[in-house]
Formats: C-alpha cells, structure tokens, sequence
C-alpha cells in the first residue's frame, strides 16, 4: 500500500540546512497496523506529513497504492488527500462552528456530494461511533474522546485505504485513550491501513509493526514481541541521555 | 457554486464572530459610494438646472444680428450700419442644406395693447411661422402663425400665457377675440407657454409681413435666426463661415470684421457647456473612486486578518482535501459579500438624501432634479462586487498558499 525508497527531506532554517530524514526505506502493506515511534526531532512527524501528502519531499520515491506522488500540484495532491487518506490530529482539529454531523462531511462536501445525502452518511457513521444523539452539537461541547470519535468518524467517511494519526490520544486519559485505541484497531480489522505516530508504550503496544526512528533514520522495524520490547529499552535510554 | 448553503454558513459565521470588526469596515466602504452618489447626483442637479436654461431656446438653433462694420472696405468707412431685409432672410434660407426652420424678426419694442377695458405694454415680436421651433414656443391653445397669416398680411397674433391672464379675466376663451394694438384690431389665434419663463411669456407675436406693412418696416428685418436640424458643431462653424462671407459680399464689409453682423451659435455654447459638464463628472468619479479605494483597502486589510485567524481552519480543510479554488472561492466570496452588502446600504442612503433634496428644495436655474439613475445604481453595484473581488483577491491568495503542515501546527 505505502512504498518510501530512500526518502530524503530538509528544512532550511534561516542560513541552515536542517536535514530531518536521512533516506527512509519502508514498505507497508494492506491491513497492517503500524506505529511510528521516536523522540522529539527524530523526524517522525515529518515522515507523516509527507506519507500524507501534507509536505513535499526532496529525494527518493513515494508510491502510494501503486501512484508515484512527486511534484503534485495542490489541485492533485488535495484529490488524492480526500480519496485516499484519511486523518486523525492530537488536537483534533474540528472546525468549531460546525456542528458534528457536518463536521463528520466537510470531506464529502468536497467531493461535491450533495448536502442532504452527505448528512445522511455522516449520520451513519455518527452512529457507528455512538455520537449519535450529539449529531447537532458543535465540538466544544463534547468531551475530548467524544471528540476524537468524531475526528476518526471524519476520516473514515471518504472511505480512505490508509488513516494517519499524530498522536491520537494525546490529548486524552488513559480510559479514553483506550477507548479510542480499541476503535482503531477495529477499523483497522476491516481492512484500513493504520499508521499511528504515538511516544506512548501502551498504545504502540497495540499496534503489530512498531518503526523506530532516530536522527532521520529507521533504527528498528520491529514486528516481533522481542524486537518491539528493545525499542522500549532504546527509547527509555534515549530519553535518558537527553 | 454561489448557491451553496455551507459557503454562506461559513461566511454568516465568521462575519458574526466579528460584528464590530465588519462593521467599522463595511463603513468605509459605503461611506465611499454615499459620497460617490451625492456627487454624481449633486453634478446631475447642476447640469439639469443649467440645462433648463438652455430650454428657451433650440440648442441648435444659430442667431444672426446686424452690427456697425469697424473696418472701412472697398471705399466705404467704418462705423457704416448694417440693414437687414428681406432678401436677407431669403439668401439665408437657401444658404446650407442644414437650415430647416427659419425666421426674421422686425423691431417693435413695447405697444400697448388692450382688450376691452384691460390693457397693458408688452413686447411685439414680429417673426415667421419657422419662430416656433427656434424659440421653443409651446402653443397651449389655438395655433401658431402659418403661411398662409404671412402671406395675406393677416392681423392675427399669438398671445404668451400671462399675456392671456392679464387681457381676459376670469377665464375668458382669448381664441377669435380682438384686442387691438394701439388702434389697430388683431386677432388672437393661440395661445403659448415657453420654458424661458415669465418673461418669455409676456410677449406677443405677430406676422413679421403685416408688421412690416403697418408699422411702417418696409422691407426691414433687424435679426434672422434658424435652426440646423442634427448639423454637427463643426457643419454650424462652416454655417457660420459661409453666412458671413455671403453677407459680406452682399452688404459690402470686410468678411474679417467680426462686428459688422454678429452671429450667436446656441449649439457652439450648449456643447462647451455639457464639455463643461462632462470634465465635472470626470472629476467627481475620480474622487469617488479615490474614496471607494479607501474602502478597499480597509476591506483587504480585515480580509487579511480573517486569513491570518483562520490559518488553522484552512489548514484542516486542505488536509479534509479542499482544492486551492475552493479556498479562493470563499474568501473571495466573503469580501464580495461584505463590500456589496455595505456598498448597498451606502447607495441606498445616498439614493434616499438626494430623493429629500430633491422634495423639499424648489429647482433654481442653477440646481435642480439632482438624481442618481439607474445606471449610476447599476455601475455602483459592478464597481462594488469588483472592489470586493479586488479587496479579497491578496488575502484569499494567501488562504491559498498556506501549507497545510503549517496550519495543523499553528496551535
């Protein structure tokens, strides 16, 4: 589903060139479920951006479900945004003054389906989430995991392949987080590739493939109960040595 | 796409978030295309009293006077006097194709003139039938002189309308009855009103032939007046070239004595007047234009701010997969939106000021009907949608060009 064959990418910060990634290679198939560890600056937010189409990268290829996505104009990449990824945000990014039914279809909206039909689907999948009864209210005035329920109900109306989170729990507790984890993982078992950027153990745990990142570069790929344990240890010691 | 119901939400809502804000900006703007209203109908109210006084008279109409010659030529001196007669008044009329209505006009000064016991001294004017067009003369009852009056030398006379009120009290019918000038019987075959004003209706015409014989005129004629269809302002000029060379020759002065006959071109002063008039409005739409770009640029500078707090939202909805366009498109929209609707409430006051004027302040020569028609209305509201367009065109550029990645972190 996802194909990155050295992928490099710099920031110029004023006079210097920050060099965040430094040649991934990475192959994710249909289906899985993938986490994205790293301490800050490893360049895992980055490498998010670019899988979702949100920045641009300087070297190396990018295929997503078999299309090369280089130098696309913002008409194409927000196209291919809407059809094929979906996103999930630490801080949830609900547009406030829409009410949850259209917030769940501003996608659809996109895609010019019309009005009355998109806010019948985005009710069905309000329902799914259980956020029914909240159909008409506005997002501050729900709790943060109701919230985020509503931000995964947005990513999943377009019907994406692949749904990208940044730190889906965040911004919430434990129970919640949980809660949010579990839905995840059920979607994911209906076939939805999952990448998860998360910096916490219990919810990578979750996940069956765990990517380490450090300095720009794949220091684990760990798919094994042994190897996603060492890259706990690695990351506990990098901590430390910051 | 601008029958779209979340657009509109979305521009009611952040409008709403920010009522002062639009407010104070949408002020700016219809402050613009008040004054720009004001100004062009206050131009129209000039124009429309000067140009009443240009309805005594045809604006095409060219008046020839006899003159003192100031040059002496070919053995004559100067100082010599120039006589009009009949013959003039024919040599005129077959002069130029463009001549259409044609009259002479012998002197009579003030006569008495009575009816019954009333009486009064007004103002003979003895002409040809052509009069009536180049004097504007408007005949509200009866008819005016004809051929046929010139022809058999008919005493008959048509009478102004004040005239009328101060010879036949309580409404007396005037048609038919005598009145008589001095002694001698005329009777009365119409009645006339004439957007001159009072004066103009205080005169009386007669046949110039008759006045001729029973005044004792002979064949004298003291101005000639015509009018020259739709002649251009340069075919009036060459008129006037040809005119004067033909009675130069005929009256044996020098053609470059420019006082030997005098010719007055209404259409030459009725068209330096509108030329007058046309650099007025000029100038007034380059200061209500000056203005409305005032507004403009507070209208783009709260358009930059809406961007620049939205940054987030945008961001969101580029991730959501909202093309660029679509970006443009609402912020375009939502500056089109606040300039029309300010712009309207602006030209709407601006419309209802010059409609107070013009109720209850009386039309002078100088003002009046101050107006501001529709096609100012409809080139107001264009220029409004275009300034909105050009008010939101650098900001929702910027909406369009913020990256997404940028937006999401902006926290």
């Amino acid at each position: 589903m996802i194909q990155l064959e050295n992928i490099h990418k710099s920031y110029q910060m004023g006079k210097n060139k920050l060099h965040v990634l430094k040649g991934i290679d990475l192959h994710i198939k249909q289906g899985e479920l993938v986490s994205i560890m790293g301490s800050s600056g490893s360049g895992k937010s980055t490498l998010l951006n670019i899988l979702g189409i949100l920045d641009s990268y300087d070297e190396g290829k990018y295929f997503l479900d078999k299309t090369l996505i280089a130098g696309l104009s913002e008409k194409k990449a927000a196209f291919y945004r809407n059809k094929m990824l979906g996103f999930v945000f630490q801080s949830f990014n609900l547009i406030p003054f829409k009410n949850a039914m259209e917030n769940v279809a501003l996608p659809l909206y996109y895609q010019k389906v019309p009005r009355k039909k998109r806010n019948k689907i985005a009710l069905e999948y309000l329902e799914k989430m259980g956020l029914k009864p909240w159909a008409e209210h506005l997002p501050n005035e729900l709790s943060g995991g109701q919230k985020q329920r509503l931000a995964i109900a947005r990513a999943l109306i377009s019907q994406p392949k692949v749904i990208l989170a940044d730190e889906p729990t965040g911004s919430l507790d434990s129970k919640t987080s949980m809660e949010v984890m579990e839905l995840m993982r059920q979607i994911n078992r209906e076939g939805i590739t999952m990448i998860i950027v998360t910096h916490e153990q219990d919810i990578a745990e979750q996940t069956d493939r765990i990517i380490h990142l450090k300095d720009g570069r794949i220091e684990i790929d760990a798919n094994s109960q042994e190897t996603k344990q060492k890259v706990f240890e690695t990351l506990v010691e990098e901590k430390a040595e910051a | 796409m601008i029958i779209d119901r979340d657009k509109w939400q979305e521009i009611f809502s952040t409008i709403n978030k920010n009522k002062l804000r639009t407010f104070l900006t949408g002020f700016s703007v219809a402050w613009g295309i008040f004054m720009l209203i004001i100004l062009l109908g206050s131009g129209r109210g000039l124009q429309n009293g000067v140009q009443h006084q240009f309805a005594d008279d045809a604006t095409n109409s060219l008046w020839v006077y006899q003159g003192q010659t100031t040059k002496p030529y070919q053995g004559t001196n100067a100082g010599r006097k120039i006589q009009f007669t009949n013959a003039d008044y024919t040599r005129t009329k077959r002069l130029n194709r463009h001549i259409d209505h044609i009259s002479g006009r012998y002197y009579l000064g003030n006569k008495t003139i009575s009816y019954k016991r009333n009486y009064g001294s007004y103002n003979i004017r003895a002409v040809n039938p052509g009069n009536k067009y180049i004097e504007n003369t408007d005949i509200t009852n009866g008819r005016f002189l004809n051929r046929l009056d010139m022809e058999h030398f008919s005493k008959v006379m048509v009478i102004g309308d004040i005239v009328r009120k101060d010879l036949f009290k309580n409404g007396e019918n005037p048609l038919g009855k005598y009145v008589k000038v001095g002694d001698i019987p005329f009777k009365v075959i119409g009645v006339f009103k004439d957007a001159g004003g009072n004066g103009e209706m205080r005169k009386v015409y007669i046949p110039v032939s008759t006045a001729q014989r029973v005044f004792n005129g002979g064949n004298r004629l003291n101005q000639i007046m015509f009018t020259v269809g739709d002649a251009t302002l340069k075919q009036t000029k060459q008129i006037e070239k040809e005119l004067r060379a033909e009675f130069a020759k005929v009256h044996h002065f020098d053609p470059a004595d420019r006082r030997a006959i005098r010719i007055s071109n209404n259409l030459d002063q009725y068209k330096k007047v509108m030329n007058l008039f046309l650099g007025i409005r000029v100038f007034i739409w380059i200061i209500g234009i000056g203005t409305i770009i005032a507004g403009i640029v507070g209208v783009s500078n709260i358009m930059m701010i809406v961007v620049k707090e939205r940054t987030k939202e945008i961001g969101i909805r580029k991730a959501l997969g909202a093309t660029p366009r679509s970006i443009v498109g609402l912020i375009l929209l939502e500056s089109v939106v606040i300039t029309s609707l300010a712009g309207y409430l602006g030209l709407m006051a601006g419309v209802g000021l010059l409609e107070l004027v013009n109720k209850y302040m009386p039309p002078s020569d100088f003002f009046r009907d101050p107006e501001a028609n529709l096609s100012i209305a409809l080139t107001a509201m264009v220029l409004l949608v275009v300034s909105g367009a050009i008010a939101g065109f650098i900001p929702a550029k910027k909406a369009a060009s913020i990256k997404p990645i940028d937006a999401l972190r902006d926290e």
